[in-house]
């Protein structure tokens, strides 16, 4: 089973080899992991697509809060959300092709961001079932290379990833 | 006034209320090695080897309760510390290693002396920093203590390059750490505690499972209080031994691999297991398809990542398991005779249990040759359970948990997770350190004593009188047992040369005697553990003897292979 998971992290160097770090060694898998700054510059969001059974998924999940550096944890497998994903092609662009490659740009609202006298580059974002589409249709005309970002993901409506309030620990309570 | 990194290291160590270090210096310790010249609030033990290090501070920090605390040298001093680490990592120890770098501006040039430790040491530290300006430093001191010892507790790292040791800063140390994405749960959710209380008063065969958060959360009291309220058995994991008194009628001793028949029968055939502070171990649970088949599970434990890890959890309670046993102890107080009817409810399971215990005692074949388990049982006798016992690891381990009574929490020092020979002498040495007037005993095994015999240096250097009792079977005896068992009696690379360890201890100034059969035991063991010096004993025990019951790889805990 495929899930959607978004991180708030500390936006401290070495937070991600912690992550990945975790994941590799725990054997778990990655998908796909977008990273960059959020709102609050101390703070960087991150959204992992991971593979595993509910067991795995929980152990994930458990693991990834149980990180000093990771702040909270959302798994969307039980929220309404939206995700969004954007990818660079490069084609071949020939005379005779071209216009079916911008008719195809039209309809999947895409941009051609770069032109050469060989190739374009196009941009496109959407969701996942929208870019297989997308690449799909315009494999036949040769992709010369893609790159994908992987998801990002938000909660719809009012649904926030916040930071709770700092509260205060007594150091080494369980220790007496 | 500004500071020194260094000198703002050493105050923050005092602001913290360190008292003793482990420490071995280099290059680029000096600057700190400098500032703590005639720092005399802190007993600065210099071992040698790192490994040793910091497998003192861990033995001081188990034996006391306290954080360990040890500081080492960039590059090979820092690599040196990985055993140690991952061996207090998965034991869950609260410890703090300092590690030494090169400077700042030399990071990431292969350096001389450089390792990328904090990289290294990632995966077995609880956190670990590398401190890049020395205005952050006491604040990562400061963050670094209260995470060792807070929540499930484990070995922090912290990187100090040179540069930041000598740059200048104003010093003021935190009153607190405050650090918003580390929050653990201490208290138990009230519902789910009373949920696990239904459980209780209607199981008919319960049995306390019981580990090592136990010992660290000092729970050793309410745990045996509750058992004894309830009239439930308990069995400890090998970390978990002297959480109820070895001795106690309620006890049923080690489970797992090598654990008693009774509680192995027990965990089978209860219908419900009450797990606190222990994480089901392959080593305890046997194959987890059969792990007690009948059993609803109640689980406490602070780290929520052991829960359901291994075995899937009926009921889960996260939080200190101290906490969570006040809690349940308050439900049982306050609805007495309710409670009193289990003691009648489980009559007939204790009767049992006594019959398994009567008639599968842990036992082992006396004949002409020294046995072993013999030598352990007089250990125990002669200490009358009064001293702290650190083991190394194969048969003296096993060995140990099986015929030394543990009457008190953090009186069993053993490396349970990581299983690193090697572990128990310097531990013997930090939990001296700890406790200068206490007995200290390391029961050894002939390989592993050597993995840190060096450490010889050490204890007579600071007078610490440790007694290392040696089982010395010329075997790597548990890799030994498992040849003799599974693979033909083929002894290939088992078979050990030792020295003459009487002699080594004698060249270190320490002393050294032997043990050749029964009739000495007592009267070498007697004058070891009078003498105010470090001591081995060198006991020429039956070389090829196992350990029994045992429960082979894979199978299930009712599969015992008895004596
Ligand atoms: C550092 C390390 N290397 C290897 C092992 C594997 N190992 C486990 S028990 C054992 C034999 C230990 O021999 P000894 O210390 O003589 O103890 P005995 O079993 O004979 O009592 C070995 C090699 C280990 N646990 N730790
Ligand atoms: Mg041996």
């Amino acid at each position: 089973m495929r899930h959607t998971i978004s991180l708030l992290v500390e936006n401290e160097f070495g937070v991600l080899s912690r992550i990945s770090g975790l994941f590799s060694g725990r054997g778990f898998n990655i998908e796909s992991l977008c990273v960059a700054e959020s709102l609050d510059p101390t703070v960087s969001t991150m959204t992992i697509v991971t593979t595993g059974n509910d067991a795995i998924l929980e152990q994930i999940l458990k693991q990834l809060n149980k990180l000093i550096n990771v702040i909270k944890v959302v798994d969307f497998s039980e929220i309404d959300y939206v995700s969004r994903e954007m990818v660079l092609v490069k084609v071949n662009a020939e005379e005779k092709t071209r216009p079916e490659i911008l008719r195809m740009v039209e309809i999947f609202r895409g941009k051609i961001i770069d032109v050469s006298s060989r190739s374009y580059t196009i941009m496109i974002t959407g969701d996942e079932a929208k870019l297989k589409a997308f690449i799909s249709l315009i494999k036949p005309l040769g992709i010369k290379e893609l790159v994908r970002t992987g998801p990002i993901a938000m909660a719809r409506g009012e649904r926030m990833l916040k930071i709770k309030e700092k509260t205060d620990i007594k150091g080494g309570e369980s220790n007496g | 006034m500004k500071r020194t990194g260094a000198q703002i290291f050493v105050e923050s160590l005092k602001a913290e209320g360190i008292d003793t270090i482990f420490c071995y210096p280099g290059g680029a310790t000096l600057n700190i090695t400098d500032a703590l010249t005639d720092i005399s609030e802190i007993n600065q033990v210099v071992v040698r080897h790192e490994q040793a290090a910091v497998h003192a501070a861990d033995g001081y920090a188990r034996a006391s309760g306290k954080v360990g605390v040890a500081l080492v040298t960039s590059g090979p001093g820092a690599t040196n510390t990985v055993t140690g680490i991952a061996t207090a990592c998965m034991d869950s120890i609260p410890m703090v290693v300092f590690s030494c770098q090169v400077n700042t501006m030399l990071i990431g040039n292969d350096a001389f002396q450089e390792a990328d430790i904090v990289g290294i040491t990632r995966p077995c530290t609880k956190h670990s920093y590398l401190v890049r300006d020395v205005k952050d430093l006491a604040k990562i001191i400061k963050e670094a203590f209260h995470i060792a010892a807070s929540g499930r507790p484990g070995p922090v790292l912290v990187d100090i390059p040179k540069d930041v040791s000598s740059a200048l800063a104003d010093f003021k140390y935190p009153e607190k750490a405050l650090i918003r994405s580390y929050q653990p749960t201490y208290v138990g959710h009230p519902g789910q505690i009373k949920k696990a209380m239904r459980l209780i008063l209607h199981s008919r065969r319960p049995v306390l499972y019981t580990g090592g958060g136990v010992i660290l959360s000092n729970a050793s009291l309410e745990l045996t209080r509750f058992a004894e309220a309830l009239s439930i058995p308990v069995t400890n994991t090998l970390m978990g031994l002297g959480g109820i008194p070895g001795n106690h009628p309620l006890f049923l001793g080690m489970l797992g691999m090598h654990g008693t028949y009774s509680a192995n029968m027990a965990i089978t055939e209860s219908d419900l297991i009450i797990a606190m502070g222990a994480r089901f171990d392959d080593r305890a649970t046997g194959k987890t398809d059969e792990f007690a088949p009948h059993a609803k599970i109640i689980h406490v434990d602070i780290d929520p990542t052991s829960i359901s890890k291994n075995i899937k959890v009926d009921i889960p309670i996260v939080g200190d398991t101290r906490n969570v046993l006040i809690q349940m102890l308050k439900i049982v107080e306050n609805e007495k005779e309710t409670y009193r009817q289990q003691h009648r409810n489980v009559a007939e399971w204790i009767e049992k249990i006594t019959e398994w215990k009567k008639n599968y005692p842990l036992t082992y074949q006396k004949n002409s040759t020294l046995k072993p388990q013999y030598v352990i049982e007089r250990v125990y006798e002669l200490t009358k359970g009064k001293a702290i016992i650190t083991t190394e690891v194969g048969q003296n381990q096993m060995w140990t948990a099986q015929f030394f009574k543990f009457l008190k929490p953090r009186t069993c020092l053993t490396s349970g997770g990581l299983g690193t020979m090697g572990y128990g002498f310097p531990a013997a040495i930090g939990a001296q350190v700890a406790f200068p007037r206490s007995l200290v005993v390391d029961i050894a095994g002939d390989g592993s004593i050597q993995m840190n015999i060096q450490e010889l240096a050490t204890a007579v250097q600071y007078n610490l009188p440790v007694k290392v009792v040696i089982l010395n079977n010329g075997f790597l005896g548990m890799v030994r047992q498992w040849q003799e068992l599974f693979y033909e009696k083929r002894y290939t690379w088992t078979h050990l040369h030792s020295p003459d360890f009487v002699k080594v201890a004698e060249a270190y100034g320490a002393v050294g005697l032997r043990i050749e059969n029964e009739k000495d035991v007592d009267k070498v063991l007697k004058e070891a553990f009078k003498n105010k010096r470090p001591t081995f004993i060198d006991v020429h025990v039956n070389p090829e003897e196992c350990v029994y019951p045992m429960v082979p790889a894979g199978a299930s805990l009712k599969e015992m292979l008895l004596v």
